[in-house]
């Protein structure tokens, strides 16, 4: 199509006046509203030891999450392009259920099954073990939320590559071990790079499933995307001040994901 | 992956009939309730349709335009998937709450749910109409061009049928991501009635079982999506 030079312009200003509204003037108002009384009270806000510590939470946690489910990933993305077993088509179709089962209802079903009346409850609580209202009944529901990045990242490179450098590898006499270290994984790393970013990202945010299965104490399961609902729900303005000082410290770290994001992204479709 | 997905979602769905089918009947059929889930499959109905129209134009301005600060821009688009929800929610108190700079309060209104959504859901159909904006064929374009097509005529023969599937996909993405979302409403959504929203409240309340039959509903609604996108095939886009 020959668009005429005005129509492009117009469609072009839509387009980023869309964008501005939408995603950059919030941020824009965030970040004033954290350091509008000055540098010194954000930071007040953001070194409490309750932030401290939800920083560090909100850390662990991803850092808990991310590796299991980037094995689970790679480990289903292989099972659905390689794998020969009946069960691929309908475990094909699951896999997406985290994406379209809204969060509050991850963290119901987490308490229905482990909580205290829930099916294996009563188990957990007499071996002295407590998951719900505690960081593993967190943990579970961040793997449950961020499950499907990297199997949906993988699956299509691993579909892509093919198998025959795996079966060329084969022949020469390499265990399946070494052809999955030396010619799979080497193939399909920017896919899981991207999956594992895109996985980061969820489970850092993550809030829904969380909040209904977190006691929400301050320095035990308060997670930064917690603090900043506990904190905006507390009256008076100072308190505020403290939820846009915990965003602030989200949206820091949103952007180096963004950025990772970005890196991989390219680099993913440059190996397509 | 059973354990961690499919048993928690089999225990709400004993859960919710745990006392009979006329219970479940009855907590999901109160005016409450059923607001609800208007009310959320409205919104995000009309969020996927603005959201068709608009991720296409931008799509479109990403990949046929050229201007300065182009490939910012493009980066920026992953920002709602960046971005923890919460704070979402968040920077629009900050934009349309009580201390709104603009003297705009939509805070706590629909109209802040509808834009809350509109946030979370602006890179599914973006991400899923660029990648086929980029490998459509130009020279269909300028053939129908050459035989005396006017613009309308080549957008809507060519590009949009081209076009179709993907925004199709994209948006019932976007519509399968409204209807759950939890995080970027919970701040503002006030009075308005938001299924998930609701589905907290009787959880704190403590009515598990109203909970779990409200959530039945919403997964029924959210597998009939899935299969529709899975029949389109349109699986490009997270």
């Amino acid at each position: 199509m020959r668009i005429s030079r005005p129509a492009t312009l117009s469609l072009r200003t839509v387009a980023l006046l869309y964008l501005g509204v939408l995603l950059l003037l919030p941020l824009g108002v965030v970040f004033f509203r954290t350091f509008e009384h000055g540098f010194g009270v954000a930071w007040g806000w953001m070194t409490t030891p309750a932030a401290v510590s939800a920083l560090w939470l909100t850390l662990l946690m991803a850092a808990i999450a991310v590796p299991l489910n980037t094995i689970f990933g790679v480990g289903t993305a292989l099972v659905l392009v390689r794998g020969k077993t009946r069960g691929r088509k309908i475990l094909d179709s699951l896999i997406d259920l985290p994406f379209v089962v809204s969060p509050v209802i991850v963290g119901l079903a987490l308490l229905l099954v482990y909580g205290q009346q829930g099916w294996f409850g009563n188990w957990f609580q007499k071996n002295g073990i407590q998951i719900i209202y505690a960081v593993p009944g967190m943990i579970l529901a961040t793997i449950f939320v961020s499950l499907p990045f990297v199997v949906r990242e993988v699956a299509p490179v691993l579909i892509e590559v093919g198998d025959e450098q795996e079966q060329a590898a084969a022949t020469l006499g390499a265990s399946s071990w070494q052809t999955f270290w030396r010619v799979t994984l080497p193939s399909i790393r920017w896919g899981v790079a991207y999956g594992v970013v895109l996985t980061t990202a969820r489970a850092l945010g993550e809030i829904g499933a969380v909040l209904v299965v977190s006691s929400n104490v301050a320095g035990s399961t308060l997670t930064l995307p917690l603090l900043v609902y506990q904190r905006n729900s507390q009256l008076g303005s100072q308190a505020v001040t403290g939820a846009y000082a915990a965003a602030t410290e989200l949206i820091v770290i949103s952007l180096v994901v963004l950025v990772a994001m970005t890196l991989l992204g390219s680099r993913r479709s440059v190996a397509r | 992956m059973s354990v961690i997905v499919l048993i928690p979602l089999a225990a709400i769905v004993a859960k919710a009939f745990s006392q009979g089918f006329g219970v479940f009947w009855d907590s999901i059929t109160t005016s409450e309730v059923l607001t609800s889930l208007g009310v959320t499959l409205l919104f995000s109905l009309i969020v996927a349709a603005i959201g068709a129209v608009m991720g296409t134009i931008v799509a479109w301005v990403l990949v046929r335009d050229n201007f300065p600060g182009k490939r910012l821009v493009n980066a920026v688009i992953d920002l709602p998937f960046a971005l923890p929800t919460i704070v979402a929610g968040l920077t629009l108190i900050a934009l349309y709450g009580p201390r709104s700079p603009f003297g705009i309060h939509l805070a706590f209104t629909r109209g802040a749910v509808a834009v809350a959504l509109l946030f979370v859901t602006l890179p599914f159909v973006v991400r899923s109409v660029q990648p086929v904006l980029l490998e459509i064929d130009k020279e269909v374009e300028e053939a129908a061009m050459s035989l005396g097509a006017s613009n309308m005529t080549t957008l809507r023969k060519i590009v949009l049928p081209a076009l179709r599937p993907a925004i199709v996909a994209g948006s019932a993405l976007a519509f399968a991501r409204a209807i759950g979302e939890f995080g970027a409403l919970v701040l503002i959504a006030g009075k308005v009635q938001i299924a998930s929203i609701i589905i907290f409240a009787d959880v704190e309340n403590d009515s598990p079982q109203a909970a779990a039959a409200l959530s039945v509903v919403l997964l029924v609604v959210s597998l009939l999506v899935l299969l529709v996108i899975r029949r389109l095939g349109g699986r490009s886009a997270h």
